[in-house]
């Protein structure tokens, strides 16, 4: 079996800063956030978590035909939309989309809650199908997104959809390398969408991992911070173009980095509580898998998502697995936590990092909770050497991913 | 009771609204499927569509199958207001 170097040579993003890569990334290194208080949700009986990092409105009309649009929920929109600059950027021709040596990996925690709740608004008060249109279940599906960047683009290889919420389109990203590693395809848009919607954001409140500071939605959520109160939830879609870097270098196209390594480990101790051996697991099993010890990564991308449990289990697991001198950060304060898209929307800004060579600090951090400080957590942008990182995405259900980068020189 | 001409102005606007066609297209010899481009998917919505809007049910589906242009589709809920 073939054993491909696997590089990132294209980016895709929709995201609570904007519509594109360019967007996303002046607002983060500008530390702009894109939570806003949801006041409609203020009607709904219980809920009391009232903030959201969607996706700013977009004219869908002007930017995808109708034939596409009647299929797809606003996440497929995402994931359309971003899978199209990304495949822009990496320089993909219609011809190369079509041979079948190009697939798709990309998740989403469900099918669009948006079109859900449309139909069963009607049929629970009428128990009627009668005004059911035919792109009701291409928009609910589980793999909607992955079915609709298909089609969108002419794509004709491997469809795959890896739903586990939080850690979707990390798990998509694992699996698009390892496709591409294996030779089975030669090239891979991995990624995932998701999109704000109060029956997603009440999960969390139910739970109690929802933020409920809405009386300042611009400084919540806080990963890390002694005062953070849960989890902000984000919309948008993030692809990367994931491809062997023979065939990168055949096609001369520019390189944005190398994966090295996926750790994917599963916790069964319990269905909703962070493990933080786990995550240290997942972390070693990557760093194993690409080769580099602990000390040599030079930062950390957390999942941190602002909950008082989870970034005090990942925080020791980030000691633990790599030290107390490497520099972390979580971008959930900038986009909040974007679920199907959080993996790659944060790899694309890691990319940038890696680029620039400089760290971004969590946005929101402004006084460590002295449980999660014994890791270094910069407080503003550090210029430092980056070649290799680290990203961690974890899900309810009892998923911990971990991928490794190196940057491409 | 709408007149003939009043139910093709209102099929032409129902299916112009609903599949983002515009009105001039909607000659009555343009066949749905090759010259509006329609599809099976399309065939589905433009029947609650009708429905909708002329409080009808379309509910004979060899009719509907038989429909190729804008005309036939006049003509068939023509017909059906009539019966009604």
């Amino acid at each position: 079996m073939a054993v491909n170097r696997v590089v990132i040579t294209g980016r895709g993003a929709v995201s609570p800063l904007g519509i594109g890569v360019a967007e996303l990334i002046e607002a983060v290194w500008q530390g702009r956030s894109g939570v806003k208080l949801m006041d409609e949700w203020r009607q709904i009986k219980g809920m009391r978590a009232l903030t959201a990092a969607p996706v700013p409105k977009t004219d869908a009309k002007s930017l995808l035909p109708r034939s596409m649009r009647r299929t797809m929920g606003d996440m497929a929109i995402h994931a359309t939309l971003a899978a199209r600059e990304a495949v822009e950027d990496a320089g993909l021709s219609a011809d190369l989309l079509g041979s079948g040596r190009v697939g798709v990996a990309i998740g989403s925690t469900t099918g669009s809650p948006a079109a859900y709740e449309t139909f069963y608004e009607k049929f629970l008060a009428e128990r009627s199908i009668e005004e059911l249109k035919s792109g009701f279940f291409f928009k609910i599906m589980s793999h909607s997104c992955a079915a609709n960047v298909c089609l969108a683009l002419g794509i004709t290889g491997e469809q795959w959809s890896p739903a586990s919420a939080c850690s979707s389109s990390a798990q998509a990203m694992g699996l698009g390398y390892m496709l591409i590693k294996s030779g089975r395809q030669d090239v891979v848009l991995c990624g995932g969408a998701d999109e704000v919607h109060h029956s997603v954001t009440m999960v969390f409140d139910v739970l109690k991992a929802a933020s409920r500071n809405h009386a300042q939605p611009l400084v919540t959520p806080r990963p890390f911070d002694i005062d953070r109160d849960g989890v902000v939830c984000g919309g948008g879609g993030g692809i990367l173009v994931l491809e062997s870097l023979e065939g990168a270098e055949a096609r001369g196209a520019k390189i944005h980095g190398e994966i090295l390594g996926f750790g994917h480990i599963n916790d069964c101790s319990h269905i909703a509580n962070p493990h933080s051996n786990s995550m240290s697991a997942a972390m070693r099993a990557a760093l194993q898998e690409a080769g580099v010890a602990g000390s040599e990564i030079d930062y950390v991308n957390a999942h941190a998502t602002g909950t008082p449990q989870g970034d005090i289990a990942e925080a020791g697991a980030i000691l633990k697995t790599v030290g107390s001198k490497v520099p972390v950060s979580s971008f959930k304060g900038h986009i909040g936590h974007t679920l199907g898209a959080a993996g790659a929307l944060e790899t694309i800004i890691m990319l940038e990092i890696m680029h620039r060579q400089e760290i971004i600090p969590t946005l929101n951090l402004e006084n460590p909770d002295p449980q999660c400080g014994a890791i270094a957590l910069p407080r503003e942008i550090v210029p430092r050497k980056i070649d290799l990182m680290i990203k961690n995405n974890f899900a309810l259900g009892g998923v911990n991913t971990s991928l490794v980068f190196q940057r491409w020189h | 009771m709408l007149t003939d001409k009043e139910i093709q102005q209102r099929i032409t606007e129902v299916i112009s609204e609903e599949f983002e066609l515009e009105p001039s297209r909607l000659v009555p010899g343009a066949t749905l499927y090759d010259d509006l481009g329609l599809d099976s998917l399309d065939a589905v919505d433009m029947v609650v569509a009708l429905e909708k809007s002329f409080g009808i049910k379309l509910a004979n589906e060899e009719a509907i199958k038989a429909v190729r242009t804008m005309d036939d589709l006049c003509r068939l809920i023509i017909n059906l207001k009539k019966e009604n």
